[in-house]
């Protein structure tokens, strides 16, 4: 169960996608994101969803995988569309039941925030599956690079994501372990009511926190020991290059971006 | 009839995935009410996945497990009742301790079992005292111990189920000498007090010479050896080839016949061969 | 040889911790360069405290540790300190900062401002050294103990280390990971000349030792070659301690009155010295 989260890992490879410098594909997210949330219509989502089939296409990453990783948020897909559904108003009434009207309008809207939601998240997984977590933060590092002037710690904070990333699959291992030894001792972690499975967690968490403290104590000395002394004067053996990929796609994004937005400006 | 037995027991992690891996095949184990049993076997030899089908914490792919004849996956209850009669120590079990106190740590099997107070209360004094856990401990936040007091603590809230099958994957794993002996002097202890089955999985050879009757070798999520310790020990080679090492005693007797002492091929601790070295000294050579 | 660690009369206690016996209470040994040595000694007989002063993690409260001459409680030294000597810690998981191999062990060369091609050169180096250059690009989770653990040598043989210490690194090993790690840092101290510590409680690890120091209590007790110091077997006994199973049934074979050497350690040895007492 616990297993099936693939938040933060990636799919070694050799693409097109994967070759890419991570500040591209950081940038090329966040745009496509803007473009996204400025897209209204038929023709923009399609053609934004052009764009992501492309990508997937190219990263040779499989559909399975994406869709992998978005059922963990099925919930929060299902609760918005039915919030949209529900509450949008405007268009020709479908049918209506007690305080609920459904609306052409409402359906329209759910079925363009559930995609929305998908394609946001599809994009994001891409970027993590292609990417290597420590390029990812080495990238993310760089990108901040100019808020350091204004003494934002953008070093520990890329390094606090690096090995929060390297961590994750370590303590997953570890809950799922817990969670059989408090089995073993007659826990039980699946049925009675919600209040007596939140108690039931205890025995799970406790253990699990003590353990990552226990963890990050270690971590810390064995850093030190390797003579971490924060950012100054720290190099890095995989230097990032920006090369022509790099520019195309950047060229790209900003097309896309334009594109999207001056059809938005004319209503479509 | 064994107290436990597996027919055909296999399983088969991740089925139908790309990182699909066979852990158990074929498995048949029949073990014996009172049996001292001890399980050896690599890292990832199948042996840790075994034991967690006993309790029923893991579901064959396909075979069955029998507790006393009864199939324990055949009802929801049974399953669940098979968690308090086969006791599962797992590796580091300190690491699971979350409870304010010592004693309410120790006391959690048998409030999950829904017992009455005073029996709890009961168990838990025993189980303590089984693992040498001193009472003066009891009101102690677990966190508060040692390393070594910590494990006792862990071992004691699985013994306070009174299980009927008390498993323990690598109950000496990372203590010192001193610790391990004295673990095992208390399993033993505890075997011998209550006539309890006691399963030990152990890459220690020394550890399981010392204590088991009967010793079931792993590798490859098979059984490939099931005998006594005498006769597992003898087949040096074969140990080595799957990963194991034998008991430095094993080796030094080996070593020994090459250079013509007789001593004899049951040796496999060092008392054992002291013995051996010894009556070859008086004129006769016996085990 | 001149000693590359002097550690003179270190008394040392925990913040927090007045109210109990000090950790370290006059511990004192030298460690030559280029040699194997083991610290053994019960849980609890300060090895580990002592190992983390042998880097500058914990500075003595009373006495000094000296490495290849550096004061550990000069703070300007303290990174030249730590890549003389690095540490490998219990456990493999709590030492890795990466989520790939190869990235982790850059991680000192980095943290040293080392250019990045010579990063690189050191990062495959290393890995060669320990055998794992094939799973460079593996993720660490993945990997066996035994893997680990030589991935976590490795990330400190980038620094260039000339001392390695070592705290119980397989006391989370099998037999097969354990002699994986400890056949590598036998080769890196004899064809490499790295200075190894190995801290354990596994008595068989100490047989090929150059030297062997025992605490407890918080100091040296005995130091010796293993020989001299396993033949002393009552008072490792009375230490908590065992000996290794060749020394034992010498020992043991003794007391009933035959006539056998005290220091026949390897299984060789022993065997001939018992083959010859009974001719």
């Amino acid at each position: 169960m616990l297993k099936d989260i693939t938040l933060g890992q990636y799919f070694p490879g050799n693409s097109f996608i994967h070759r890419l410098d991570p500040r591209t594909k950081l940038l090329f997210i966040i745009v496509y994101i803007t473009a996204l949330f400025v897209s209204k219509s038929y023709v923009t989502y399609g053609i934004l969803l052009l764009v992501l089939a492309v990508s997937i296409a190219v990263s040779k990453i499989r559909l399975s995988a994406i869709f992998k990783g978005l059922k963990p948020l099925m919930f929060i897909m299902i609760f918005t569309a039915i919030l949209n559904l529900f509450y949008t108003k405007g268009g020709t009434e479908l049918f209506s039941f007690w305080v609920f009207t459904v609306t052409t309008k409402g359906v329209e809207f759910a079925f363009f925030m559930v995609l929305r939601i998908m394609m946001l998240i599809s994009g994001t997984f891409l970027l993590t599956y292609t990417t290597t977590p420590m390029a990812l933060t080495d990238g993310m590092e760089l990108l901040l690079t100019p808020f350091k002037k204004l003494h934002v710690p953008v070093h520990e904070f890329s390094m606090m994501m690096s090995i929060a990333l390297r961590f994750i699959p370590t303590l997953i291992e570890e809950a799922d372990k817990i969670t059989n030894a408090q089995k073993a001792r007659g826990a039980d972690f699946e049925t009675g009511k919600l209040t007596d499975r939140a108690k039931a967690l205890l025995p799970l968490l406790v253990p699990l926190f003590v353990s990552a403290f226990r963890r990050a104590d270690e971590l810390a000395i064995a850093m030190e020991s390797r003579c971490y002394h924060g950012g100054e004067g720290r190099t890095r053996m995989k230097k990032l290059k920006m090369a022509a990929p790099d520019i195309l796609t950047l060229v790209f994004s900003a097309l896309m971006l334009a594109v999207i937005i001056i059809l938005a400006r004319f209503g479509i | 009839m064994p107290i436990i037995k597996t027919e055909a027991l296999t399983h088969i992690y991740s089925m139908g995935s790309p990182f699909e891996s066979v852990a158990l095949e074929n498995v048949n184990i029949e073990i014996s009410q009172g049996e001292f049993v001890g399980l050896i076997g690599h890292t990832g030899s199948g042996k840790s996945t075994f034991v967690q089908h006993l309790n029923g914490l893991l579901l064959p792919t396909s075979g069955r497990v029998l507790l006393d004849g009864t199939d324990i996956n055949s009802s929801k209850k049974f399953r669940h009742d098979a968690r308090f009669k086969v006791g599962l120590v797992f590796q580091y079990p300190e690491y699971q301790l979350f409870e304010d106190t010592v004693y309410r740590d120790i006391s959690f099997g048998p409030r999950n079992m829904k017992l009455p107070k005073p029996e709890i209360d009961e168990r838990v004094h025993e189980a303590a005292g089984f693992v040498g856990v001193p009472e003066t401990l009891f009101d102690k936040s677990p966190l508060e111990l040692s390393g070594g007091q910590k494990r006792r603590v862990a071992i004691a809230g699985v013994i306070a189920m009174r299980p009927d099958i008390l498993v323990l994957d690598e109950p000496t794993a990372g203590l010192d000498p001193e610790g391990c002996e004295s673990i095992l002097k208390n399993i033993s202890d505890y075997r011998r007090t209550t006539g309890a089955t006691v399963i030990l999985v152990s890459h220690s050879m020394e550890d399981i010479a010392k204590i088991a009757d009967r010793l079931i070798v792993f590798d490859g999520g098979r059984t490939v050896m099931d005998a006594c310790p005498e006769k597992v020990f003898s087949q040096a080679d074969k140990l080595r080839s799957i990963g194991l090492d034998v008991p430095v005693a094993t080796d030094i007797a080996a070593r020994l016949r090459e250079l013509g002492v007789s001593v004899p091929e049951c040796c496999y601790t060092v008392e054992q061969l002291r013995n051996a070295v010894l009556s070859l000294k008086k004129g006769a050579a016996e085990c | 040889m001149k000693p590359i660690i002097q550690v003179k009369d270190v008394h040392f206690r925990y913040s927090g911790e007045e109210h109990l016996p000090p950790v370290l209470n006059g511990a004192s040994l030298e460690i030559e360069e280029g040699s194997f040595v083991v610290i053994l000694g019960h849980n609890g007989s300060g090895k580990s405290t002592l190992a983390k002063h042998l880097n500058g993690i914990l500075i003595p409260n009373e006495g000094c540790v000296l490495v290849d001459g550096m004061d550990t409680r000069d703070a300007s030294k303290l990174l030249d300190i730590r890549r003389t000597v690095g540490m490998v810690f219990q456990n493999p998981d709590n030492q890795m900062v990466a989520s790939v191999v190869e990235d982790d062990v850059a991680f000192a060369p980095e943290n040293l401002g080392i250019p990045p091609k010579e990063i690189r050169s050191r990062v495959d180096e290393a890995l060669k050294l320990v055998d794992m250059y094939e799973y460079r690009l593996h993720a660490p989770h993945l990997l066996s103990g035994g893997q680990k653990q030589r991935v976590a040598i490795a990330g400190v043989i980038a620094m260039r280390p000339r001392c390695i210490v070592l705290d119980e690194p397989t006391a989370m090993l099998d037999p097969a990971g354990r002699q994986e790690v400890i056949g590598t840092i036998k080769r890196l101290c004899r064809e490499n000349g790295i200075t190894i510590v190995l801290i354990t409680h596994h008595m068989n690890e100490a047989v090929d030792a150059d030297k062997v120091f025992v605490m407890s209590n918080g100091r040296v007790i005995s130091q010796g070659t293993p020989k001299e110091v396993f033949s002393n077997v009552e008072f490792l006994k009375s230490e908590g301690l065992t000996v290794p199973d060749t020394a034992e049934l010498l020992y043991k074979l003794r007391l009933s009155g035959i006539d056998l050497p005290a220091e026949a350690l390897s299984i060789e040895e022993c065997a001939q010295a018992i083959a010859a007492a009974l001719k």
